[in-house]
Order: structure tokens, then C-alpha cells, then sequence
């Protein structure tokens, strides 16, 4: 199982904060894990489609596509951050 | 270094009055506050809500920190970022950075500040007279931070 978190805008959109999820054998990498939840379609292939800003962390760094995930990782993603 | 998310206010005073205390070969203090602004993009701001990822937001601000340490010569840090719900006026944001001499204050506070307006989860969604929306992130953001990979 991996956790993977919603933030802002995304929450919003997906209208959740956070789930646990079973590794999909296919996903290797934080690109497959998004291909994966766009495949569910509707909100989800509308907030997280290539064509929009969003960003995501791996065990709590920011993360790019290729970095791998595994079983018990914390995964988040959210829109570009806008602190300070 | 000293890292703290909170929704209660901070006393910019008694912050850097703490920190002098703890050590007599500071010879400069460099602080930034940022503040709520009452408009933005041509619309009045009658109040935000800051939103944040819990242990990754610290642990983002302690990474930038320690990054600080490695490029200037301070003594200590300290970084206070208000979550919760904002009004006009309000501070947001508190970095304060100790050392012997104003260069290195200066340029490390600077330093801080830009990277964490880029890397440190926070989010921000404001209440104006067009309805409540998201804060986008800012081009010039980006590019603030970007120029720091230049020096050093």
C-alpha cells in the first residue's frame, strides 16, 4: 500500500485530501502513479492532466517524474506552491 | 535553527531579542516580514486562507536552512510561517538571520525567503470581491529563486 495525498486546488477538484492505495504492478515511477490516477477519468484525468501545473513530493521532497515509488511510500501531489 | 508553523501571531521583537541573547559574537540581524496585502490583481483582499502539508513543510524550510548554513557564514536561523485563516495587515512570515557581519545576514535572509516561496508547501487561497480563488504561483517567484544557482 502506498498513501498518496491531495493538496489545495487538487483537493478540491478530487474532492479528497488523502488515500491509500495498492501499488499497481505497472506503476514504477511518480509518472506512472499519475498516468494511473488519470486513468480513472473525470476529475481525476481533468486535475491532473499534462496540461496542468502539478507538482508532487515522494516520502515529503519534491519530486520529479522519474523518481521510483514503492510499497509504503507517501506520495502528494498538489499545484505550485504560493507561501511567504 | 528554528523552524515553526503555527495559526498565533509572532513578536518580531521578542523573536530577535531571543536569539541575540543566546549569543554574544552576533554583530548583525537581518529579519523579513511579509505581510497580507488588501488587494491582488486588481481585486480587493478581504482575507486568506493558508493551507500546508505537515512535516513536509518543516522539513523543506530545515533543507533551505541548512543550505544557508553551507553558502554563509551566520550563527543561527530562525523561520516562523503563519497557517490558518488571514486577514489584510497580518503578518504571514518571519525569517530572522544572525551573524558577525551584515553581508552575510543580508544575503543568506534573501536567500531563504526565495527558495521558500518556491519549495516549501504552502498554499494560499484568498477571499476577494470576485469570489474566493487560489493564489497562482508567480512567474518572477521562479525566477527569484533561479538566480541564487548563479553565485557561489
Amino acid at each position: 500500500m502506498i498513501t498518496v495525498l491531495y493538496f489545495a486546488r487538487l483537493r478540491e477538484e478530487l474532492g479528497t485530501g488523502s488515500e491509500r492505495l495498492a501499488l499497481p504492478r505497472a506503476v514504477r515511477d511518480l509518472e506512472g502513479l499519475r498516468a494511473h490516477l488519470i486513468a480513472r477519468g473525470g476529475a481525476w484525468a481533468e486535475a491532473l492532466g499534462a496540461n496542468k501545473a502539478v507538482r508532487a513530493a515522494v516520502n515529503q521532497s519534491i519530486a520529479s517524474g522519474d523518481v521510483p515509488i514503492s510499497d509504503g511510500d507517501e506520495v502528494a501531489f498538489f499545484p505550485p506552491v504560493t507561501g511567504g | 535553527m528554528t523552524v515553526r508553523v503555527q495559526t498565533e501571531d509572532f513578536d518580531v521583537g521578542a523573536e530577535i531579542a531571543a536569539l541575540r541573547r543566546a549569543n554574544p559574537k552576533i554583530g548583525a540581524v537581518a529579519s523579513f516580514v511579509g505581510v497580507v496585502r488588501d488587494v491582488n490583481a486588481g481585486d480587493a483582499v478581504a482575507g486568506m486562507t493558508l493551507e500546508h502539508y505537515p512535516g513536509m513543510t518543516e522539513k523543506s524550510i530545515e533543507e533551505i536552512v541548512a543550505q544557508a548554513r553551507v553558502r554563509w557564514s551566520i550563527y543561527d536561523a530562525l523561520v516562523i510561517h503563519r497557517v490558518g485563516t488571514l486577514k489584510p495587515a497580518d503578518q504571514i512570515v518571519l525569517v530572522i538571520v544572525t551573524s558577525s557581519h551584515r553581508g552575510d545576514a543580508f544575503a543568506a535572509c534573501e536567500f531563504i525567503m526565495d527558495y521558500l516561496k518556491t519549495r516549501a508547501p504552502f498554499w494560499k487561497k484568498e477571499k476577494t470581491s470576485a469570489g474566493a480563488r487560489w493564489v497562482d504561483a508567480r512567474v518572477t517567484d521562479d525566477l527569484a529563486a533561479e538566480r541564487w544557482r548563479l553565485k557561489g
